[in-house]
C-alpha cells in the first residue's frame, strides 16, 4: 500500500490550470447578463480544483493504492459476497449500445436493451421459482422496500389494513426492520433457538391477525439454512401473512433450493453480490425483486412486457405501487449481471453454489480449534465464529480484525449477527482458491497464537497499514464533512 | 467442472471434503428439506465462451440507436454531455471498483478521501454546509428529502411544484405514501410555480415545498421567494438542482433552501438507459443528524496523521434498524468518483464554460426556432431545455426526424394534457450549431410538408 499520506485534490490546485478539453462555442457569444436576470447569477465561483489531466490521474492513482479490492487481495467479508468481478461485464457494459441510450428514448429504438433486460428477468424467474421479476429497485435494502411496499398494497386491496406487523429475526441484516419501518409498518423481533434457527415457538406466539409479513434471509445470517422453511411458511400463511426472502444470501442455494418452492411469496435478489455487479466502494447496486402470481399487480410502474411488436412498457397498472425509481433500474448493473449468468449457464451457477459452500466449510473446519463456533453444524456459503475465547485474554474481535490488515486480507463483518458475541462472520466465496484459503487460516491461527501468548501485537494492530486506527469519537462529535481552505472561515 | 471464475480442482475438491468430513458435496446440502431441495437443473441458457457471448452481447447492443451515432436533443432528466475520457480510466482502477463499503478505513483511505472531495464539491456547487457520500438518484434523494422533512416538522403534508419532473414525482408519491404523507401539486404560470398559488395552499401543517432548478420546462424558479414563503410557516425548503447549472446559477444554499438534491449524472456519468447515475443530498448543519446515507468525516490517527471515516453512523440503518428513518445501505460510490473525476477535470473554470454554452446554445435554439415561426411558450430565461410548440403529434415528428438520424425531444403530451403538441428540446455543450440549425430546418420542414 502507498504510505504517503496524499493531499486533497484542492491542496493540489493551482489557478490558471486545466484538465479539460471542450470545443469553442459555435453559436454567438451573448453576454450571460442578457439573458439571465443578475439575481439568478451566482457571484461566488464554487471552488472545484485546477488541476491537469496527469496530476488528476497520479491523484486517483495514489488514492486507489491506498484501497483495497478484491483485485487487490482476499475479501472475505460476511454476507457481502465479496466475489470476483469478471473483466467481460465491465467492457459489456460500456457497449456505446448500453452505455449511451436514453432511458426516454422510443421503445422502437431500444429493443436491445429492452430485450436483454427481459431476458434477465426469465433467468431470475427461474433461478427464484417466482412468477415475476421487477429490475426497478436500485440495492437490495430498496428491493426489500419495493417489496413491503407491495405486500402493503396487498393486504389493503384484500381490505386487510389492519395488518400493520412485520416480523423480523434477531439475527436480521439491519435494513429489514430499518425497510419496514419507511414503509410504514410496526416492528416484531421473533428469537433465535438454540440452533440458531427461527424459534418456531416465538414465532406461533407473536404471529397474528396483525401480521403482514416475515423477513427471512435463507440460509441466514449465520450461514445455517432454516430447516423448519416450510413450517415458518405454513405458519406465517397460515395467519394471512405474506413471506419474504431476503436474498443476500442467495449464492448458497442457487440450484439446490428456490425461494419460490420454500413457500416464499417476495424476494430481492442482490445482483452486486450473487451475480458479479461490481461493490464499487459501496455502490451502485442492483435489487431486483421476484413476486409470486397473486402479488404480479402490484408490481411498480412500468412492468417490462414481450408483444408480437416487440418489448414494451406497460404502464396501465391500476394496482401498482407506483415507481419506486427514475426509469427502469440501475441497468449498467443489470447488464453485468446478465452478461455473468451467461457466462455461467445453469450448470455454472450450480458449481458456483457448490464451491462456494465446499470452501466455507473448509475454512470453518480449519479453525474450529482455534476460535469458539458457536453453531456447530454444516454452514452454507458463510459461517460465524465467537471471539470469545479471545476476548477472555484481552483481545476483541475488532483486535483480530485490525491484525488481519497486517496479513494483507480486508477482514471479515464484525460483531454481527447480533446474537453472537464477538462475532466474525467469514464468506469466502467460490472464486477463491485453496491456497488463498490456507493462506488466511494460517493467518488466523497466528493471531488466535498471538492472542494467548503476545496479545499487545493484536491489541495494538494494524502495524502496516497507510495509517493506524482513526478516532472516530472525534470524528463524530467534531463532524468536519468538507473540505474548508485554511485561510478561510468556514461558511 | 471447468470455469474461469472457479479455481476448485477434483483434487481440491477432494482435499476439502476430507477436512470437513464428509464424502460427498451433497451432505452438506442434506439440511435443505427434501420436499423444497432442487433437483434437476435449471432452465437456462447454456454458457457461452467469452468471445461468443462479447460477440452476442455486441449485437444485441447495436439493436440500440446510442447518442454516438445519433444527434440527441432528449433530456428531460438525463443529458448527452461531454465525459472527460480520464473518468473512465480513474474508475476502471479495480481498487475502486471492486472494493466495498469502507468499513475498515486503514486500507480504505482512497475511497474514504475520494468521497470526502465528492461531499466538498457537491458543498460548493451547491452552496449547501454540507452533503452526504450519495444517493441512489436524484428522484429517490428528492423523496428521501420529503420523508426527512415530514420526520423533522412532525407534518403529513408537502406540495410538489408541477415543474418537479414528473418521473421524480411519481417516486416521491410512492415513498410518500409509506409514510402517510399526503403529496399537493402547485400550478404553474407561465412554465414556472405560480408563487400566488403557492402561499395559498402554504398552512401550518405543511411540511416542505418542493422544487426543481432549473425545473422541468428549463425555466429557472424564483428560490428566494419560495423558500421566504414556506419559512414563514417553519417547513422546509427543498430543491432538486441540477448540480451542471449550479457552476453559474446561484445555489440554492444563497437563497435559503434547507435541503439541495439532484443528480450528478451531468457529471461524467453515461445516460446508461438510466441508471446507475448518481444521486447527492445536501442540506444545513441543522439537519446534519437526520441526513440519509452515509457521510464521511476528516478525523486523526493514533500518530495525528490526518485521515477519513465513514461517520456520524448513529443515524444509519446498521445502527438504528426499526428506528431509522432511512433503510440506504449501498449507494452509487463508484459514480460519485466518477462524478468527482469529472468536476475535478473540468474544475473551476471549466464547469463554468460548460453551463455557460449549455446557456447560449439553447438560447440560440430558442431563437431560431422563433425565427422559423415555431411558438416557444413559457417566456424568460432557461438553462439546457425549451418547450416548443408544434403542429400535430410530437411521435410523429420524432419519427420522422429519426429517420434523419436525430433523436427528438420528449413528449410532453405524455405528462400534460395542456402540452399535447408540445416537445421538450435539450441542447447541452455537445450540439453544435449545425446540427440546432439542421434540426430547426427539419422540424419546419417536416411541419409545413
Amino acid at each position: 500500500m502507498h504510505k504517503e499520506n496524499q493531499p486533497l485534490v484542492f491542496e493540489l490546485s493551482k489557478e490558471g490550470r486545466v484538465g479539460y478539453s471542450l470545443s469553442k462555442v459555435d453559436v454567438p457569444e451573448v453576454e450571460l447578463s442578457t439573458i439571465l436576470p443578475s439575481e439568478f447569477i451566482r457571484t461566488e465561483e464554487a471552488e472545484l480544483p485546477e488541476l491537469s489531466e496527469l496530476d488528476i490521474m497520479r491523484h486517483y492513482t495514489a488514492l486507489s493504492r491506498r484501497n483495497h479490492g478484491v483485485d487487490s487481495g482476499f475479501y472475505p467479508l460476511g454476507s457481502c459476497t465479496m466475489k470476483y468481478n469478471p473483466k467481460v461485464n465491465e467492457n459489456v457494459a460500456r457497449f456505446p449500445g448500453f452505455a449511451n441510450i436514453h432511458p426516454l428514448q422510443d421503445e422502437k429504438t431500444v429493443q436491445g436493451a429492452l430485450g436483454l433486460m427481459y431476458d434477465l428477468q426469465q433467468h431470475l424467474i427461474e433461478i427464484t421459482g417466482m412468477a415475476e421479476v421487477t429490475l426497478q429497485p436500485a440495492a437490495g435494502a430498496h428491493g426489500e422496500w419495493t417489496a413491503l411496499m407491495m405486500i402493503r398494497a396487498f393486504h389493503e386491496a384484500n381490505g386487510e389494513t389492519g395488518r400493520t406487523k412485520v416480523i423480523v429475526p434477531d439475527s436480521a441484516h439491519g435494513t429489514n426492520p430499518a425497510s419496514a419501518n419507511v414503509a410504514g409498518f410496526d416492528i416484531v423481533t421473533v428469537k433465535s433457538d438454540e440452533n440458531g434457527l427461527v424459534d418456531l415457538e416465538d414465532l406461533r406466539k407473536v404471529v397474528g391477525p396483525d401480521t403482514a409479513a416475515l423477513m427471512l434471509t435463507n440460509p441466514n445470517t449465520l450461514g445455517l439454512f432454516e430447516e423448519h422453511i416450510l413450517e415458518i411458511a405454513e405458519i406465517i400463511h397460515g395467519v394471512g401473512g405474506k413471506v419474504y426472502y431476503d436474498g443476500a444470501n442467495l449464492n448458497a442455494v442457487m440450484s439446490k433450493a428456490r425461494p419460490g418452492d420454500m413457500g416464499f411469496d417476495c424476494v430481492h435478489l442482490n445482483l452486486h453480490k450473487t451475480f458479479t455487479g461490481p461493490h464499487g466502494g459501496g455502490g451502485p447496486g442492483s435489487g431486483p425483486v421476484g413476486v409470486k402470481e397473486d402479488m404480479i399487480p402490484f408490481l411498480p410502474k412500468p412492468v417490462l412486457v414481450k408483444t408480437e411488436n416487440g418489448y414494451q412498457f406497460d404502464y396501465d397498472r391500476p394496482q401498482s405501487i407506483g415507481r419506486v425509481k427514475p426509469y427502469y433500474g440501475n441497468f449498467g448493473i443489470n447488464v453485468r449481471a446478465y452478461t455473468y449468468i451467461r457466462s455461467m449457464g445453469p450448470d455454472g451457477l450450480k458449481a458456483v453454489t457448490e464451491n462456494a459452500v465446499i470452501n466455507a466449510n473448509y475454512m470453518m473446519r480449519r479453525l474450529q480449534p482455534y476460535y469458539e463456533l458457536p453453531y456447530n453444524r454444516h454452514c452454507k456459503h458463510e459461517f460465524v465464529l465467537s471471539g470469545s475465547r479471545q476476548k477472555k485474554l484481552g483481545v476483541r474481535t475488532l483486535d483480530i480484525a485490525k491484525r488481519l490488515l497486517d496479513f494483507g486480507y480486508h477482514p471479515p463483518t464484525t460483531y454481527f449477527p447480533l446474537n453472537v458475541e464477538e462475532g466474525l462472520m467469514i464468506e469466502p466465496t467460490e472464486t477463491e482458491s485453496k491456497e488463498t484459503l490456507d493462506a488466511f487460516c494460517d493467518a488466523m491461527i497466528q493471531i488466535a497464537k498471538e492472542a494467548e501468548e503476545t496479545p499487545e501485537i493484536v491489541q495494538e494492530a494494524p502495524h502496516t497499514t497507510v495509517i493506524s486506527r482513526l478516532d472516530e469519537t472525534r470524528a463524530a462529535r467534531h463532524p468536519v464533512l468538507k473540505y474548508v481552505k485554511p485561510n478561510e472561515t468556514e461558511r | 467442472m471447468k470455469h474461469r471464475y472457479l479455481p476448485m480442482t477434483e483434487q481440491d475438491q477432494q482435499e476439502m471434503l476430507k477436512v470437513i468430513g464428509v464424502s460427498s458435496v451433497d451432505e452438506l446440502f442434506e439440511d435443505i428439506p427434501e420436499k423444497v431441495r432442487f433437483k434437476g437443473e435449471l432452465n437456462l441458457k447454456p454458457a457461452k465462451s467469452e468471445s461468443a457471448l462479447l460477440k452476442e452481447l455486441a449485437q444485441l447492443a447495436k439493436q440500440n440507436a446510442n447518442s454516438d451515432e445519433y444527434v440527441s436533443f432528449l433530456g428531460a432528466g438525463v443529458y448527452d454531455h461531454y465525459k472527460p475520457v480520464i473518468v473512465d480510466h480513474v474508475i476502471s482502477r479495480s481498487e475502486f471498483y471492486t472494493a466495498y463499503t469502507p468499513y475498515q478505513p486503514e486500507i480504505s483511505q482512497g475511497e474514504l478521501q475520494a468521497i470526502f472531495e465528492f461531499q466538498t464539491m457537491i458543498a460548493e456547487l451547491t452552496g449547501m454546509d454540507l452533503a452526504n457520500s450519495s444517493m441512489y438518484d436524484g428522484g429517490t434523494a428528492l423523496a428521501e428529502a420529503g420523508m426527512l422533512a415530514a420526520g423533522q416538522t412532525r407534518r403529513k403534508k408537502i406540495l410538489v411544484s408541477d415543474a418537479v419532473h414528473p418521473i421524480a414525482l411519481d417516486v416521491v408519491k410512492t415513498y410518500a405514501y409509506g409514510q402517510s404523507i399526503e403529496v399537493v401539486n402547485v400550478p404553474l404560470k407561465d412554465g414556472v410555480t405560480d408563487l400566488d398559488a403557492l402561499n395559498n395552499l402554504i398552512d401550518n401543517d405543511t411540511a416542505a415545498v418542493m422544487v426543481q432548478y432549473p425545473n422541468f420546462y428549463g425555466r429557472i424558479e424564483n428560490v428566494q421567494a419560495i423558500s421566504d414563503a414556506i419559512h414563514a410557516v417553519k417547513g422546509i425548503s427543498i430543491v432538486s438542482a441540477n448540480p451542471l447549472a449550479l457552476a453559474i446559477l446561484t445555489p440554492p444554499g444563497k437563497m435559503d433552501a434547507d435541503i439541495t438534491v439532484g443528480d450528478a449524472q451531468p457529471f461524467g456519468i453515461p445516460e446508461a438507459f438510466g441508471g446507475p447515475h448518481c444521486g447527492y443530498f445536501a442540506t444545513t448543519k441543522k439537519l446534519m443528524r437526520k441526513v440519509p446515507g452515509r457521510l464521511v468525516g476528516e478525523t486523526v490517527d493514533e500518530d495525528g496523521r490526518r485521515g477519513y471515516v465513514l461517520t456520524l453512523q448513529a443515524r444509519e440503518q446498521h445502527i438504528r434498524r426499526e428506528k431509522a428513518t432511512s433503510n440506504i445501505c449501498s449507494n452509487q460510490a463508484l459514480n460519485a468518483l466518477a462524478a468527482s473525476v469529472a468536476m475535478t477535470a473540468l474544475g473551476k473554470k471549466g464547469v463554468q464554460e460548460m453551463a455557460k454554452q449549455n446557456i447560449l446554445k439553447t438560447h440560440y435554439a430558442k431563437e431560431a426556432f422563433e425565427n422559423a415561426g415555431f411558438e416557444v411558450p413559457f417566456k424568460g430565461p432557461h438553462f439546457n431545455e425549451i418547450v416548443v410548440k408544434v403542429e400535430g403529434s410530437v411521435q410523429a415528428l420524432n419519427d420522422a426526424l429519426f429517420e434523419k438520424n436525430i433523436i427528438g425531444g420528449f413528449d410532453l403530451g405524455k405528462v400534460s394534457p395542456e402540452l399535447e403538441n408540445h416537445i421538450l428540446i435539450a441542447v447541452t455543450e455537445q450540439r453544435t450549431k449545425e446540427e440546432i440549425d439542421a434540426l430547426v430546418q427539419e422540424m419546419g420542414a417536416l411541419q409545413h410538408a
